[in-house]
């Protein structure tokens, strides 16, 4: 099937209307309906995502899948997938099932929840499977929009500041990427993703207002797409937004924040900012390297301080991003093989995490760490699962978090002993809070009377958990199973930005 | 002669029209017959349209120039046309139950209309100030139409007092530029340019011409009139006010600028990316404060408008492309979000706050989608229709050079962004006290539903853009060539 992306990429869109238009009524009956045509519309894509990842050969280099069409006004149709977007394709379609099982719970206007969340499901896919600037735009920002309705309408008390300011904080960062994406345009005649690969943009020193500008117009758009692609991860010190995103937000929003939208920063890096602008990436490589370190290590710090569980996952998760733009600018073959292994790795575990806090607010109704303690007496399933996905988010050998982790410090090792020795530190405090938080929340006497009756894990949350477990070990012991995947794309990567690196080096060279 | 009366047929039938009605509202007994009429203003100006979008044919100059017909003026004609007329249907309900749909208002109307034609198809100085007189009075006595309301007759008399000064600017700049050409032609006025470049009285002309049209289109610094004309016309005549004029100023601007100075680009683009970013920061900040939908309308108006200049700032062909797609679908999001204030109520009477919203996705859930789709359409958030007709402007300002000009308008989208999410808030986030009335026809659900369907969908590749990239395209080519 020629066209199977952009199935994927719409069905979900298609699930939304269909609910939209033949559900009525808002009784108990309609709401179940809702949520049992979405946990089908989003299994059918998963399916079908299935069908891609069998037909895809990693080894072929460049797009494949690839669609093209007329689009309006002169902008094309593109559509296609290479080993770096596959597996967040993969692992969005995956997790919308298990997000749509672990909402089962909702009662709050089900079905314009479960239509958001498909919507979103659209918008997200088309993210990582467009080929075309404008196209990769319209879902980047459109994902915006079902979010901000998430957070705002089944949110927290603070959710309406929380959707505010996720949203104004992303879209000032997009917008700056639109102008350098036009630029773009114009300066490569093209917004086909293929050909600005293989176009070169001008790095010359530019003067600007009085300002040297090393790197030229490389450098300028490559600031515009960071301060895009740096919100979304995100970066310090414009994370800011992420703790209050995820308190407030619904567990099946937080889930789908920290497993998917955060990575669509760490893809934008990879997909645009390194090939596109190879030049400008090696000239602000220190200076990336400094904000991931300071990630890892200040939120680090800031997580050992958190009294609301949701609030230290949001932070160890900004400290987690750390590795992978250090990974990513490290440009080297352990470097970024490392950050797209951490990106999927951190989405399982992320994801699995929040959704274990979802299990004990489902009870509680609190996320105060103060208000848990001593919850394996009660819960020795749940406890063991969660210990599971602490050791994940430490890092520990034999599960998928220890992979990225190493993968990332030793590419960056090669390039910068210092962002290594920093990042090393960040390990260590990461099993600081990752430990000192699951003490609190399951060690102890459980002395605490309103847990005296909280029961364990059901089944529901059973299924939706054990894929995740399954993963995080798997990928743990055997890493190969995703980086066979994705390494034959990072080499080719690879390759166009050394040779574009040392073209300019030449230039220099002769300039002098 | 007889071409020359030819190429003005839709004109004059146009008057004609007019005069007729008149005469049947004046002697027919007002009662009986003013349903007749606005059903029949509405027709006659979707016949006029139809007229002029069948017509095809190169660009034709008629009366020793001073009348140009082009795809320009058609495509233009075309959606200042059915814009009017659709907003004449939309309101006849609103007016009729607050007891003012008088039979003058279609009638004015059409004549408003008729001078929006002249406007977009003058080819010099005298034509433009005629068309745009026939247009400013007739809009003076709609604003002021609601006789019996203190606000109403203070907007009118606001907006007169303004209007009379700003084209007292325009003809002071229109007589320094046939002082300094010894023509009010565009086409002499160009040659004289191209000839000699461009004199210090002609530049002064010029801004002056510039500063009368900024008024015309609400740009900043001479937005003033725009907020309290809004918040005080019958909301009918708000909604007038916001779609068919704002694409005749537009393409106005356009005409003058393209076709008189075209060989003087540089020395009016400054004056327009000055008022573009002016009118884009003050149009997002200053709606921010607003509590009163037709107010925050009137401000989100002023912020497009300066959106739409950034086109024609750029001024390439691309410019104007992007000028008339701007204003073509800016209309049609603002046909939707009157059709939907109109039909606000509580009490039987007519409510224009924005907390009059709070818990409408409850109550009405497929009217606050529609709404929504529409907010986040306004604030340019893609996959919305709304993003697109950013997006082409900000192309042709990076296309000339002129990429700062871009950069501010992605800020201040941002700070826009803000207000329009307000909305959606209200209706989405907060529970309402009592809930609002929707008091609508078929009409008025139509126009909600379709724009806020075409914003939605619009963008999907099944649709090619229904055709506007390409009919904008060939416009806008006709315009420079």
């Amino acid at each position: 099937m020629s066209n199977l992306l952009s199935m994927i990429t719409f069905v979900p869109l298609g699930g939304a209307l269909a609910l939209v238009l033949l559900l009525r009524g808002d009784d108990a009956a309609t709401a179940l309906n809702a949520k049992r045509l979405a946990l089908f519309v989003t299994l059918f894509t998963f399916a079908l995502s299935l069908g891609v990842l069998s037909g895809f050969d990693p080894s072929a280099p460049g797009f494949q899948f690839v669609e093209e069409g007329a689009w309006i006004a002169g902008l094309t149709y593109k559509m296609g997938v290479d080993g770096l977007s596959l597996p967040f394709v993969m692992l969005t379609t995956f997790f919308f099932p298990l997000t749509i099982l672990a909402s089962w719970q909702v009662e709050h206007r089900v079905k314009e929840y479960m239509v958001a969340f498909l919507v979103l499901e659209s918008l997200i896919i088309g993210v990582f499977t467009s080929l075309d600037l404008v196209l990769f735009y319209l879902f980047f920002e459109g994902g915006l929009i079902p979010m901000f309705l998430i957070i705002g309408i089944w949110g927290g008390k603070e959710r309406i500041y929380a959707a505010f300011k996720f949203f104004l904080y992303t879209l000032l960062g997009s917008l700056l990427m639109l102008v350098a994406m036009i630029y773009m345009y114009f300066d490569a005649q093209t917004t086909d993703i293929t050909r600005l690969l293989a176009h070169q943009f001008d790095f010359g020193t530019i003067e600007l207002m009085g300002w040297q500008i090393v790197g030229g117009a490389q450098t300028l758009m490559w600031l515009a797409f960071f301060a895009s692609f740096a919100v979304k991860m995100p970066m310090w010190p414009v994370h800011t937004w992420l703790p209050d995103a995820h308190v407030q937000a619904p567990t099946a929003g937080s889930v789908i924040l920290a497993a998917i939208l955060l990575k669509m920063g760490g893809y934008g890096f990879l997909r645009f900012s390194l090939p596109m602008f190879p030049v400008a990436s090696e000239i602000m490589q220190d200076f990336v390297f400094v904000l991931s370190v300071i990630a890892i290590i200040y939120t680090s710090l800031v997580a050992l301080m958190q009294d609301d569980i949701k609030k230290l996952i949001a932070y160890s998760s900004v400290a987690h991003m750390g590795f992978v733009t250090m990974g990513i600018f490290a440009a080297n073959q352990q470097g970024i093989d490392g950050a797209m292994f951490q990106m999927i790795s951190h989405g399982f575990i992320s994801g699995a995490l929040f959704l274990c806090v979802g299990v004990i607010y489902d009870r509680m109704h609190t996320r105060e760490i103060a208000a848990y303690g001593g919850l394996a007496n009660r819960m020795p399933i749940y406890a063991t699962v969660m210990m599971l996905f602490t050791m994940g988010n430490v890092g520990l050998p034999g599960t998928s978090g220890f992979v990225g982790e190493f993968l990332t410090m030793a590419g960056t090792f090669q390039v910068s002993t210092w962002a290594a020795f920093g990042a090393a530190t960040g390990v260590i405090l990461s099993a600081a809070y990752a430990l000192w938080l699951y003490r609190r929340v399951v060690f102890g006497d459980l002395i605490k009377q309103s847990l005296q009756t909280i029961s364990d894990m059901d089944r529901r949350e059973t299924i939706v958990l054990a894929p995740l477990v399954f993963f995080t070990i798997l990928l743990g012991v055997y890493p190969s199973l995703a980086i066979d995947l994705f390494s034959p794309a990072v080499e080719s990567l690879l390759e166009g930005v050394r040779t574009a690196q040392s073209a300019a080096d030449a230039i220099q060279l002769a300039l002098k | 002669m007889n071409s020359d009366f030819a190429l003005v047929v839709p004109e004059i039938l146009m008057a004609a029209g007019a005069m007729l009605l008149l005469m049947v509202g004046a002697y027919g007994g007002e009662e009986r017959q003013r349903n007749l009429i606005t059903w029949a203003s509405a027709g006659l100006m979707a016949l006029v349209a139809a007229i002029v979008a069948t017509r095809g044919g190169a660009e034709a100059t008629a009366f020793g120039g001073a009348f140009v017909d082009d795809g320009f003026a058609r495509f233009t004609k075309v959606l200042i046309l059915t814009s009017s007329a659709l907003m004449l249907v939309i309101g006849k309900e609103y007016l009729e139950r607050r007891g003012i749909l008088r039979f003058e208002y279609p009638i004015l109307i059409v004549l408003a209309t008729l001078g929006m034609m002249m406007m977009v198809s003058s080819g010099g100085l005298i034509a433009l100030y005629m068309g745009l007189e026939l247009q400013s009075l007739s809009l003076y006595v709609v604003a002021a139409f609601n006789r019996d309301s203190a606000r109403s007759t203070e907007a009118g008399l606001k907006y007169f007092v303004l209007g009379a000064l700003s084209s007292g600017m325009l003809l002071y700049g229109a007589s320094l530029v046939y002082g300094y050409s010894g023509s009010t032609s565009f086409s002499a006025i160009a040659e004289v340019i191209a000839d000699d470049g461009v004199s210090l009285g002609l530049t002064f002309g010029l801004v002056f011409i510039c500063a009368g049209l900024a008024f015309k289109i609400s740009a900043v610094p001479f937005h003033m009139w725009t907020p309290d004309v809004y918040e005080g016309a019958p909301t009918p005549v708000t909604a007038f006010f916001a779609t068919a004029p704002k694409v005749a100023a537009g393409a106005l601007f356009a005409r003058a600028l393209y076709d008189g100075f075209g060989n003087a680009v540089a020395d009016w683009q400054q004056i327009l990316v000055f008022i573009s970013i002016a009118s884009m920061f003050l149009g997002s900040i200053a709606a921010i404060g607003q509590s009163n939908l037709k107010r925050l309308l009137a401000y989100s108006s002023i912020g497009h408008m300066g959106f739409a200049l950034v086109g024609l700032a750029a001024g390439t062909q691309a410019g104007a492309e992007s000028l008339l797609t701007y204003l073509v679908i800016y209309v049609i999001m603002n046909i939707g979000t009157f059709a939907f204030i109109l039909s606000m109520e509580r009490d039987g009477k007519p409510v224009v706050q924005i907390s009059d919203l709070a818990g409408l996705a409850e109550t009405r859930p497929a009217q606050a989608l529609a709404l929504g789709v529409l907010m986040f359409s306004l604030a340019g958030i893609p996959p919305m229709v709304g993003f697109f007709a950013k997006f082409f402007v900000f192309k042709a300002a990076v296309d000339a050079g002129l990429a700062p000009l871009a950069v501010a308008g992605a800020v201040a989208s941002v700070i826009g962004a803000y207000y329009y999410l307000n909305i959606v808030r209200v209706m989405y986030l907060s529970q309402a006290e009592r809930p609002l009335e929707i008091r609508t026809n078929l009409i008025g659900q139509g126009a909600l539903g379709l724009s806020a369907l075409v914003m939605a969908a619009g963008w999907l590749p099944i649709f090619d853009g229904f055709g506007l990239p390409e009919m904008a395209a060939a416009a806008a080519q006709s315009l420079l060539r």
